[in-house]
């Protein structure tokens, strides 16, 4: 009986471990952060002020929090159509064909492309088709950074969705196709109010992913500390800027660095757990 | 559900049909314009980077921007390979590895163990939302733990333990979602014969379910072997080929990085990409192949 209680033991403790890591997390963060709070205290969140200049710091995160909503919210509106559709082409129209599965893989395999090889042919290959568009002069900005986002997190979307609409029960469609109605009919009024909240759940969930995104962000947006005023200015990330300013980041700096992370970290977990909370009460 | 459009729809029957082919054309066209872009990607690597590979691409490592700026003006294939980028990035996901699985697949069979307790589901929602924390804060948390207090300076060790942390969800649904297939009866059988519970586990949980845990363990893999965010915080680079854990060591992504920040070894990045989505994207078709066969 008594290696029955070491095993048992041994799970739990396993279980602590992962308590232990993200209540060291959420500690190591505040407390990290606490320098630039003490400094400036809450106006940290609402001022646009980005100053390294010793003796005259002055550090806030107002325009990476406005460029991040504003990257993912434009990321989310190009992702929505295009994952719907997808999800109902894979899960509702061909399913089972193979063609349908062969889409269905190569939307996985967008999905592991690395983050920085999306950066990198964003700004090979977006980025100059953007100029040559005569949209903006450089090609940087909100928009390439949003646009390349999109591709990012149609996948995250489109299999969530896909799972979703697959999960409507036949009987409910035949009812309505013994009525005479047609596959769009059947679609409107049967399949997306039924599977409605699950498919919501699945942009938010996307929404966060696009919220946290990095490297392809870092080398499309242009990196200019400034609110976005338009879809082709230039402006930065809350992750962008970690990543471009940490290099040389000290003393005050690094303490801004480290709040703008706790900021991304309370913004992504809210929003994940939104995300998760929809599909646990659908499923 | 409103059936009311469908008991009495509007419009005269070919309307009606009209409508159902022109959705049905958007939602092909759109869905043909959403899988675009891994064939324009896939594409742009390959021509663009299979020039640069051969043998001394994976046997020597980065070369310097002299030797890069030298080739480039005679007109030639720039020297040098990527060793230092494969063997750092294998030698951080060997060690990640190493912490993640053990821990999260114990975790996995707790939560399998306890199902819908109270408990359990703290600890799986803890685990759902650690999912979604950036790569870039996990980057940074690594940075605050091992480089400021542990090696004292950017080293490998940090590298792991951001991807470690990352791991470790996927890890742990993957384990719990495979244990949840095996029947009950197995397990029962087990019980019955009196064997203890460690035994069980061993011996019949984690044999049975072995196919399905290295799928969720290659799959892992292959998430965080194109991270590049967290190691820019951590491991930061080296040009050397480097195994000791406390020091700076280099990976393939943080290579392609260099690469685009230096003009003269700009050409080096599609070769550099090409290898890297190459690896990642045969894990991925691996780990699926292994799942597809269970069914």
């Amino acid at each position: 009986m008594n290696s029955e209680k070491i095993t048992k033991g041994v799970l739990l403790v396993a279980s602590f471990l992962i308590l232990i890591i993200t209540c060291g997390m959420i500690l190591s963060l505040v407390s990290g952060s606490i320098p630039v709070f003490n400094e400036f205290g809450f106006k940290f969140i609402i001022s646009t002020a980005w100053n390294p200049t010793e003796d005259k710091e002055n550090y806030g995160a107002l325009p990476f929090i406005a460029g991040t909503v504003i990257t993912s919210l434009l990321a989310l509106i190009i992702c929505l159509p295009m994952a719907f559709s997808t999800s109902l082409f894979i899960g509702e129209y061909f399913r089972g064909k193979w063609y349908s599965k062969a889409l269905g893989t190569m939307v996985d395999l967008l999905a592991g492309i690395p983050s920085i090889v999306y950066g990198l042919w964003g700004f090979y290959v977006l980025r100059p088709f953007i100029v040559d568009l005569g949209l903006s002069s450089q090609g940087y900005g909100i928009f390439t950074s949003g646009l390349i986002l999109a591709i990012m997190i149609i996948p995250y979307a489109t299999s969530i969705s896909t799972e979703i609409i697959t999960m409507v029960p036949n009987d409910l469609k035949e009812a309505a196709y013994s009525l005479g109605a047609t596959r769009f009919e059947v679609i409107k009024s049967v399949v997306v109010p039924s599977a409605r909240s699950g498919i919501f759940a699945s942009y938010i969930l996307a929404f966060g992913r696009a919220l946290g995104e990095t490297m392809a962000v870092t080398m499309l947006i242009g990196n200019t500390n400034i609110i976005p005023t338009g879809l082709f200015d230039t402006g930065n990330t809350m992750a962008s800027v970690i990543a471009n300013q940490f290099g040389e980041a000290e003393g005050l700096k690094l303490s801004a660095l480290i709040a703008i992370g706790l900021l991304l970290f309370l913004i992504t977990g809210l929003i994940n757990a939104i995300g998760k909370f929809i599909i646990k009460k659908f499923a | 559900m409103n059936l009311n459009v469908i008991a009495n729809p509007t419009g005269n029957i070919k309307s009606r049909i009209r409508k159902d082919k022109i959705y049905l054309g958007i939602i092909i066209v759109l869905s043909l314009i959403t899988i675009s872009p891994i064939i324009l990607i896939i594409s742009k690597l390959i021509i663009k980077g299979i020039r640069q590979i051969n043998l001394s691409f994976f046997t020597e490592t980065a070369p310097d921007t002299l030797e890069a700026m030298t080739a480039l003006s005679n007109n030639e294939i720039i020297p040098g390979g990527i060793l230092n980028g494969i063997t750092g990035t294998i030698f951080m996901v060997l060690m990640a590895s190493l912490m993640a699985i053990p821990v999260g697949i114990l975790i996995g069979i707790f939560l399998y163990e306890k199902g819908e307790k109270r408990y359990a589901n703290i600890i799986r929602d803890i685990s759902d939302i650690m999912q979604g924390i950036p790569s870039i804060v996990l980057g940074l948390i690594a940075y605050l733990w091992i480089v400021k207090n542990i090696t004292n300076g950017f080293s490998a060790l940090a590298g792991s333990v951001s991807l470690a942390i990352m791991m470790l969800p996927l890890i742990i649904r993957s384990t719990e979602e495979t244990l949840k297939m095996i029947p009950q009866t197995i397990k029962e059988a087990g019980f019955a014969l009196g064997a203890p519970y460690h035994k069980i586990i061993l011996k019949v949980l984690i044999p049975s379910s072995l196919s399905g845990l290295i799928t969720g363990i290659l799959l892992a893999i292959s998430r965080i072997l194109g991270e590049t965010a967290p190691l820019m915080l951590t491991a930061l680079g080296s040009p050397v080929v480097n195994f000791y854990a406390d020091k700076p060591t280099s990976a393939v992504p943080l290579l392609i990085w260099e690469f685009y920040n230096d003009p003269n070894m700009v050409d080096l990045i599609w070769s550099s990409s090409l290898f890297l989505m190459g690896f990642v994207l045969t894990l991925n078709i691996i780990s699926k192949r292994i799942a597809a066969k269970r069914k």
